[in-house]
């Protein structure tokens, strides 16, 4: 590691930092998008195998190609701008989709040293992120000028206000029990406590302990992407497609990039937040990167695995279960937790 | 108290796990999924495909223009045009099925009294222009000749039925 910096700062002197970050979000971004090109050839796998078929498996051994093939059609298609859309934010909204679900891989880290950027407020900074991409699906129904894209877009900032509530609220016990908000502390505070001693780190990390704001928070996530069964934005039955109706080529495959890379994100979170990150889940076994990446998988498969049992919301049911069930369950649960944490039987100390 | 059952039930999240075991399951079940190409679905002996003309073992055309299945034909998509020929029988002097009218329900080989016009096993076929689809009365004899062994094959099988 030493001589690849000495080797940077040989060459491009001074403005190696700026390089060297550069590469890393490569790095970051690079497998980001593969991830997000295979997560949707597992999407249709997997739905397929619950609905007793077979899914794609002519484009290459057992369709392993068509995730590609997809991506260059929407590559080589035309971008349509209807002739009453405000071209401008039509333009901007699927960037404005992206950038924030790319921008908070910034401060996730793989391992407690594998991180673009450990800052001590990283979640905080993703809380703060990840809410900027409202905005795209906004402008994206409002700028095309059509009824149902307006619907669409209206319903999913509704939405995405509401759930980014007990979202918050499930993150605030999080932080209170690991006294940080910086994602690393989190997930190295998850391997102290008794269970920990014992070898069983497992059973230490946060999801047993805070079991109610663990399930709120991976339901609220599923909100939060807009996925079935709450993707009443899109609602291909209702509104066609929401807020993106009127997108085709690679405006569209934007907003797609963007969802996908939001919920590998959301997956990513779940996993450092409740599951230990890296950690391993028994004593004897290494630490490393693909615990991370066993964890998130699972949770991945758990999204696709909703989508292939639920039906939609309706939409005031949604509402209802944003403020009136899962509100006052995570402010039962903070009230629990606080107390627990100043009773003697704290497990945090 | 049924009410608080309600509530325990919906809290714990109690049907929607259910509904996951279930496609769970079927996660694991065998694939039903038929790979067209190389598989085939069995087909019926009264399958009702493309249409042909059939003619006499004698090479003698069956049809003696008696229009019932123009008449039956619910997507008007048959037309015959008729003339006595040289040596006095009633022959058509045109007969084509457009097949892009055509919704495949059997009618005119339910309604021919000499088993004349029939339907076949054949299902891909296709046409590149619109045109490509109207089935003039050589094309149709031209079926006939094709896949006569079939077709008296298929009558064979359904003749115990009718």
């Amino acid at each position: 590691m030493d001589a690849l910096m000495n080797f940077g700062l040989g060459i491009f002197g001074g403005a190696w930092p700026a390089v060297w970050t550069l590469l890393k979000i490569l790095l970051i971004v690079a497998p980001l998008m593969l991830g997000v090109a295979y997560l949707t050839y597992f999407e249709r796998k997997v739905i397929g195998y619950m609905q007793v078929r077979i899914g794609p498996n002519r484009v290459g051994p057992w369709g392993l190609i068509q995730p590609i093939a997809d991506g260059l059609k929407l590559l080589l298609k035309e971008i349509i701008v209807p002739t009453t859309a405000n071209k401008g934010i039509f333009i901007i909204a699927p960037m404005l989709a992206i950038a924030p679900a790319l921008a908070a891989w910034a401060v996730i880290p793989f391992t407690d040293s594998l991180v673009v950027a450990n800052i001590d407020a990283s979640l905080l900074y993703i809380m703060a992120i990840t809410s900027m991409g409202v905005y795209g699906v906004i402008l994206a129904g409002w700028a095309s000028n059509s009824k149902y894209a307006f619907l669409g877009a209206m319903r999913s900032a509704a939405q995405m206000v509401s759930y980014e509530i007990s979202m918050g609220f499930s993150l605030i016990c999080v932080l209170m029990v690991s006294n940080s908000l910086n994602l690393v502390d989190i997930v190295n505070v998850q391997d102290q406590g008794r269970f920990a001693g014992w070898g069983l780190s497992f059973l230490s990390w946060n999801w047993l302990p805070l079991f109610p704001m663990f399930i709120v928070y991976l339901i609220s996530g599923t909100a939060e992407l807009n996925r079935a069964p709450f993707d009443v934005a899109e609602g291909e039955s209702e509104i066609v497609a929401g807020f993106h109706v009127e997108y085709s080529g690679m405006a569209f495959a934007l907003f797609f990039l963007a969802e996908y890379a939001n919920m590998i994100l959301v997956a990513a979170l779940t996993s450092l937040l409740f599951l230990g990150g890296w950690l391993s889940p028994v004593g004897f076994l290494p630490d490393g990167i693909l615990w991370l990446f066993a964890k998130m998988s699972v949770i991945l498969f758990l999204f696709l695995w909703f989508r292939a049992t639920f039906p939609r919301y309706r939409y005031d049911q949604l509402m209802r279960l944003g403020w009136k069930v899962f509100l006052p369950i995570c402010l039962i649960w903070l009230v629990v937790v606080g107390v627990w944490m100043m009773s003697p039987l704290n497990i945090w100390k | 108290m049924g009410s608080m059952k309600e509530i325990f039930n919906s809290l714990f999240l109690k049907e929607l796990l259910k509904g996951m075991s279930v496609t769970g399951k079927y996660f694991f079940a065998r694939k039903i999924t038929v790979q067209y190409p190389e598989e085939k679905t069995p087909q019926s002996f009264r399958f009702r495909g493309l249409h042909a003309l059939r003619r006499y073992p004698n090479g003698e055309e069956r049809c003696i223009a008696c229009k019932l299945c123009e008449a039956i034909c619910p997507a008007l998509a048959i037309t015959i045009e008729a003339e006595p020929r040289d040596d006095g029988s009633r022959r058509t002097t045109r007969y084509d099925i457009d097949l892009t009218k055509c919704i495949f329900c059997g009618f005119c080989e339910e309604a021919c009294p000499v088993d004349a016009v029939v339907e076949t096993r054949i299902f891909e076929y296709h046409g590149e222009k619109r045109g490509d689809l109207y089935y003039t009365k050589q094309m149709l004899l031209a079926n006939g000749d094709r896949y006569e062994d079939q077709i008296a094959k298929d009558r064979e099988l359904d003749a115990s039925y009718r």
